[in-house]
């Protein structure tokens, strides 16, 4: 039972429950790092990090902490573990963590970290608390890597920054699709890919607030 | 002057916390239903930025940034590592505070207001407000225009988005595109326009 359990918290959040595609968690950050791979595998290994420890430590004090201050004391714990993260990423991957800019610091503002420190780790043990926030990082970074994946290879031509189709001012022959490196571009994809998760698991499908009725007069023929 | 003018133009349109950055897009893409509750985290938005963006402008300027502590007798000392510490706790303090100030003296105020204002303290564009004003090193004077600004452009883009939400619930949309989907391609399509205001400067 509590193998199960276990996987079941580990796994789910990747498709059935995706945070960004069905709880409309952590979008903020997800669009602006996916322009390349490269950018884009950091900061999905930051954000699991993050989730995933945070959540541990939440789930470790959650029997001492005062209901009346509980988000304040997340929050110190979050804005900690994202310094610590800063502080290695600048140390060891400088061109990197400039090119995520503010990014990094906006993990803590991330809805997928607070609404899991205070959705599951509040009211679960430490060890499915860690799980679930690997788990949910997880399916954050499936929806990342998908789209940076689609933004690199059509807007560049490239992937992991190694050219795959030459682009036409490289002497190749792709004309590189440029619309697909600028913001919009992410909010398509996004919206293109929770369409098609959504025919996949037709469960997810949100019911419409309006329903059209039929036709009820017969058109003269 | 125009130098003013140009950053608040900037900061409103070509730069839009919502649409260009895509910050504080989870309350963005979930109260954006209806326009009165859109108009209301608006108005929050733009107070709590105006605010809190020169508060932390002076507290980096006056004590994290490296050697600022020179009038305490400190030339060597760099905090600005405990900046992410700081300007979250900052955030959270103040609109604890503008809560319990609107409460007392303009309830009217609070009353509108109220439900939006703790939602505020983790949305990502006041503290990416924060952090993108220490990254590009703005005096005092510029953090003011740009927190107005920063919040005037994301206020723009919510009430925008809640109005065409309001008319799409109508249309026939896709089944697995309802909703969500739809909202994001509508963002999406708003962001390209946006895009035309790009390069504009004065």
């Amino acid at each position: 039972m509590a193998d199960s359990s276990a996987k079941q918290v580990l796994f789910e959040p990747i498709f059935s429950n995706n945070p960004i595609a069905l709880q409309i968690l952590g979008i903020c950050s997800a669009l602006a790092v996916t322009t390349s791979m490269n950018v884009t595998l950091v900061m999905c290994a930051a954000v699991i990090a993050v989730t995933a420890f945070s959540n541990l430590a939440v789930s470790l004090v959650r029997t001492q902490i005062p209901g009346s201050i509980r988000i304040i004391v997340q929050m110190t714990i979050i804005a900690s573990l994202v310094i610590v993260v800063d502080q290695l990423l600048k140390a060891y991957a400088y061109e990197i963590s400039k090119q995520l800019s503010v990014f990094v610091g906006l993990i803590i503002t991330n809805c997928i970290v607070m609404g899991r420190a205070e959705g599951f780790a509040m009211k679960n043990g430490p060890w499915l608390s860690f799980l679930d926030g690997i788990g949910n990082g997880l399916g954050y970074s499936v929806l990342l890597i998908f789209v940076a994946f689609f933004r690199e290879l059509l807007g560049a031509g490239s992937l992991f920054g190694v050219s795959l189709m030459p682009v036409v001012n490289e002497g190749g022959w792709y004309i590189p699709n440029g619309l697909l490196l600028l913001p919009p571009s992410a909010f398509f994809i996004i919206g293109l890919a929770i369409w098609g998760l959504r025919v996949w698991k037709p469960e997810q499908v949100e019911e419409p607030d309006f329903k059209m009725s039929r036709h009820t007069v017969k058109e003269a023929f | 002057m125009e130098h003013y003018i140009s950053l608040i133009l900037k900061a409103i349109f070509v730069e839009n916390m919502a649409l260009a950055f895509f910050l504080g897009m989870c309350t963005f893409l979930a109260i954006s239903k209806k326009i009165e509750a859109a108009a209301g985290l608006g108005v929050a938005v733009i107070v709590v930025l105006t605010i809190t963006v020169p508060v932390n402008n002076l507290l980096y300027n006056t004590i994290l940034r490296e050697g600022a502590l020179e009038w305490a007798g400190l030339p060597n000392v760099d905090l600005s590592f405990l900046g992410l510490l700081t300007y979250i706790g900052v955030i959270a303090a103040l609109i604890q505070i503008m809560e319990m100030v609107m409460d007392k003296y303009i309830p009217a105020l609070y009353a509108a207001l109220g439900v939006f204002l703790p939602l505020i303290t983790v949305n990502c564009a006041i503290l990416g407000a924060s952090l993108f004003m220490v990254e590009r090193d703005y005096t005092f004077g510029e953090s003011v225009v740009y927190g107005f600004g920063a919040g005037v452009g994301w206020a723009l883009a919510i009430i925008a988005l809640a109005g065409i939400r309001e008319k799409l619930k109508y249309s026939d949309v896709p089944e697995g595109l309802r909703g969500l989907g739809i909202t994001f391609i509508t963002v999406g399509l708003m962001s390209l326009g946006f895009m035309s205001f790009s390069g504009i400067s004065l």
